[in-house]
C-alpha cells in the first residue's frame, strides 16, 4: 500500500506543518476572547520516524494534533498556516478536503490514538464489533476474511482471539490500550498520531505497551507523532522531539541531542529537574506559573520564569534558529539569530 | 503495647477485604492482605509506599487516615488504636495529628468557594482559633511554610490558581493543625512538570524543618529515590519488599520490585530505543487477580 523507501538516501516526508495558527475563539456577552494555543508552529515528520512532543498541560500539545489531524469543532479554528500529508505520492492539504475525501484517508492512511484511550471503546458492544465499525469498509475484505485479518492483528499485540469477544470493562487496562493501538494500526495507516496513549497505565504496563507500539509502527513502516508530557517515555520510544512552551516550539531535534544537549533554558529545567533512581542531588522546581494564553507574555512567552531572560526578551519572540544539522531553538541567548534564520 | 509508647504509628498486619459480587457469585477481593508497618515518634521520615493502581496503596491510606476500617488487624497511632475512636473529641484529636493530601488538587476544593474558607475552616476546627484575627494569623503562617502568603490567595477561588499553587494551598491547609503525620496520596501527579519538583522539596523541608513524617504514596520509583528515607513496596494488596529507600531501590531483591526498576523510563536511555525484545514475553502484571 505505501511505497516504503527504507533504503532510499533522502527521507521521504510524511506531513509538513508550515506556520500553523490554531485560536480558541469564544464571544459571550460582548466579551471576545482568544486564546492562542498554537501559535506559528512548523514541523515535519518523515516517513517510519516517531516525531515525540512534550510540553506541560494546557501548552497547546493536545490543540496542535487535533488540528493535525483536523478534529476541530469550534471555538477552536485555524485561523493560518497549512497541514500537508504526503499519502501514496500525493500531497494532501488536510484542512482542504472535503468530507468524503477526508473519509477515505481517515483511518486507511491517518489514524488517532486518542488521550485517556483505554476508556474510548463503546462500552455496549463487544470489541469485534468495535472492530468491524472502524475498520470493515476500509480494508473491503468479506467478513469471515477480515475477521481472521483482525486476528492475525491482534496477535502483535499479544492479545487472544479470544479478546474479540470480550466487552470492554472485562478487559485491563493495558488491554484495553492494546485493543485501541490495534484499532489504529489494524489498517496499516500510513501516520498515527498517538495522544498520550500511556498516561492512565502502570509503569510495568506502560513500558509493554510501548514497545509494542514501537513494535507495531516499524512493522507496518508508519509514522507517528507521539504526545506526552513524559519525557522518560520519549528517551525511549522517539526518534525526533519538540518541546513546546505555551502555543510554541521551544525546541526541536533528535531525541538523544534535545536530551542530552537541551539548548533552551526550558527544556534544559524540564530534562534536569528529573529525579533518577541512583542520584539523590538536590532538584529545584521551576518558579512562577504556565502562563495563560489568552494574555501571553510578550516577546518570548517564557522571560518571566527563565533564569537567564534578558531585555530582548521581554520586546521580541525569539525565531527558531538552528544550532546544529537538525536541532533548531528559540532562544535569544542561547541560540542568537546571527546564523540564517528557519522559517517560523 | 511495649513499644508503643516510641511509636507514632504502627500498622500491624491490617487486611481489607471488599466484597463484590450479588447474592448468588459473591467474592471477597484483598485489597490489602497482610500489612504491617511502623513510623517511629520523634524520629520524622518519609515513608513511600509505591505499587501500580490496584495493588491497595489508597487503601491502606484510607485505613491510616481513619476514612476505612480495616477487616482485621490494628492501626495504633501513639498507641490508641485508631478503630477505637467514639466520641467526637477523640476523632478531631485524631484528626489534628494525621492529616491528608490528596490527588487532585482540582479537585479537593469546591470550585464555588473562595480558597481561604478551607484555611480558615481548618484554623477553627483544629487549631482552636476562635476569633478573625486568630485564624488569619494561623493560615497565614501555614501558607508561609509552604512559600505563598494570605495575602496572594486571600478570596481567590481555585480556578485563579494553577495546579502547583493549588497543591502548596492544600499543603498549607493540611500544616493548620501542626499535624505529626502526613498522608500525601500522588500528591504530584496532576501537577505540572514544571512545578513538580518544587511540592517534592516541599515534602522534605516538612520533614526537616517541621519534623513531620509523612507517608507519600506513589507509583513513580524516581520520586520516591529522590525524597524518601525508607519504601515499602505492595503487590496486589500485600507488602513485597521494604527497607532502607536507597538500599532497596538501588537493588531490589524480589521479583516484582525488580520488575518494577526495570519499567521505569529513564530520560538517560535516550538515543538508545527500547528494544522490542525488552518487552516480550514479560507476565503481564494483571494476569492474576486478587481474590479469595
Amino acid at each position: 500500500m505505501s511505497p516504503a523507501g527504507p533504503f532510499s538516501a533522502a527521507p521521504e516526508r510524511v506531513l509538513t506543518v508550515r506556520d500553523l495558527r490554531a485560536y480558541y475563539r469564544t464571544k459571550y456577552f460582548g466579551i471576545s476572547r482568544e486564546v492562542r494555543a498554537v501559535d506559528g508552529i512548523s514541523l515535519h515528520v518523515d516517513r517510519n520516524e516517531i516525531y515525540g512532543l512534550a510540553g506541560e498541560s494546557s501548552c497547546g500539545k493536545t490543540t496542535l494534533i487535533k488540528t493535525i489531524v483536523r478534529a476541530i469543532r469550534p471555538p477552536l479554528d485555524v485561523v493560518g498556516g497549512s497541514v500537508t500529508f504526503h499519502f501514496a505520492g500525493r500531497d494532501r492539504d488536510i484542512h482542504a478536503l472535503n468530507d468524503s475525501e477526508l473519509e477515505s484517508i481517515r483511518w486507511r492512511h491517518l489514524s488517532y490514538i486518542l488521550q485517556g484511550s483505554m476508556n474510548v471503546l463503546n462500552p455496549v458492544r463487544r470489541v469485534r464489533q468495535s472492530f468491524v465499525d472502524f475498520a470493515h469498509r476500509h480494508i473491503g475484505k468479506p467478513m469471515p476474511e477480515f475477521l481472521r485479518h483482525v486476528e492475525s492483528h491482534l496477535a502483535r499485540v499479544r492479545l487472544e482471539p479470544a479478546a474479540l469477544d470480550a466487552y470492554p470493562h472485562e478487559l485491563s487496562g493495558g488491554m484495553r490500550q492494546r485493543v485501541t493501538i490495534a484499532l489504529a494500526t489494524v489498517c496499516r495507516p500510513d501516520f498515527i498520531v498517538a495522544d498520550e496513549p500511556t498516561t492512565a497505565l502502570d509503569v510495568v504496563v506502560q513500558k509493554d505497551v510501548l514497545g509494542m507500539l514501537r513494535e507495531v509502527q516499524q512493522e507496518i513502516r508508519s509514522s507517528m507523532i507521539l504526545v506526552t508530557h513524559d519525557i522518560g517515555v520519549h528517551a525511549n520510544v522517539t526518534d525526533r522531539l519538540g518541546i513546546m512552551y505555551a502555543g510554541r516550539l521551544a525546541e526541536e531535534g533528535r531525541t538523544v541531542d534535545v536530551i542530552r544537549d537541551p539548548r533552551h533554558p526550558y527544556t534544559s529545567h524540564l530534562v534536569t529537574s528529573l529525579p533518577r533512581i541512583g542520584d539523590v542531588t538536590q532538584r529545584r522546581g521551576l518558579e512562577g506559573a504556565p502562563p495563560n494564553l489568552a494574555v501571553p507574555p510578550t516577546g518570548c512567552r517564557f522571560h518571566p520564569r527563565c533564569p537567564l531572560a534578558m531585555a530582548t526578551c521581554r520586546a521580541e519572540p525569539p525565531p527558531m534558529v538552528d544550532v546544529a544539522p537538525g536541532h533548531r531553538v528559540a532562544c535569544w541567548v542561547t541560540a542568537p539569530p546571527d546564523q540564517p534564520v528557519t522559517v517560523q | 503495647m511495649s513499644a508503643a509508647g516510641t511509636l507514632l504509628l504502627e500498622v500491624d498486619r491490617v487486611r481489607m477485604t471488599y466484597v463484590v459480587g450479588g447474592l448468588i457469585r459473591r467474592r471477597g477481593v484483598r485489597a490489602v492482605d497482610d500489612v504491617s508497618l511502623r513510623l517511629e515518634a520523634g524520629n520524622p521520615e518519609i515513608l513511600a509506599i509505591i505499587g501500580e493502581s490496584g495493588s491497595g496503596k489508597t487503601t491502606l491510606a484510607r485505613m491510616i487516615l481513619n476514612l476505612a476500617t480495616p477487616t482485621a488487624g490494628t492501626i495504633r497511632f501513639r498507641g490508641a488504636d485508631v478503630t477505637q475512636i467514639r466520641s467526637n473529641r477523640q476523632r478531631m484529636a485524631f484528626m489534628r495529628e494525621v492529616q491528608p493530601i490528596f490527588q487532585n488538587p482540582f479537585e479537593a476544593f469546591n470550585p464555588l468557594k473562595p480558597i481561604d474558607h478551607y484555611l480558615f475552616f481548618s484554623a477553627r476546627r483544629f487549631a482552636g482559633a476562635r476569633a478573625r484575627i486568630d485564624f488569619e494569623a494561623k493560615a497565614d503562617k501555614a501558607l508561609h511554610q509552604v512559600g505563598l502568603s494570605l495575602a496572594e490567595v486571600k478570596g481567590r477561588y481555585p480556578h485563579e490558581l494553577s495546579g502547583g499553587q493549588l497543591q502548596r494551598i492544600a499543603i498549607a491547609r493540611a500544616l493548620v493543625s501542626s499535624p505529626s503525620l502526613i498522608v500525601a496520596d500522588e500528591p504530584v501527579s496532576m501537577v505540572d512538570a514544571s512545578l513538580r519538583m518544587s511540592i517534592v522539596n516541599l515534602f522534605k523541608a516538612l520533614r526537616d524543618e517541621l519534623g513531620v513524617s509523612i507517608v507519600y504514596i506513589t507509583h513513580d520509583l524516581a520520586t520516591a529515590y529522590y525524597i524518601s528515607d525508607r519504601v515499602l513496596i505492595m503487590q496486589r494488596g500485600k507488602a513485597v519488599e521494604s527497607g532502607d529507600a536507597r538500599g532497596v531501590l538501588d537493588n531490589p531483591q524480589h521479583p516484582y520490585s525488580i520488575l518494577l526498576k526495570s519499567a521505569v523510563l529513564s530520560p538517560d536511555d535516550a538515543g538508545r530505543p527500547m528494544s522490542p525484545a525488552d518487552s516480550a514475553g514479560r507476565p503481564s502484571a494483571h494476569s492474576t487477580s486478587n481474590t479469595e
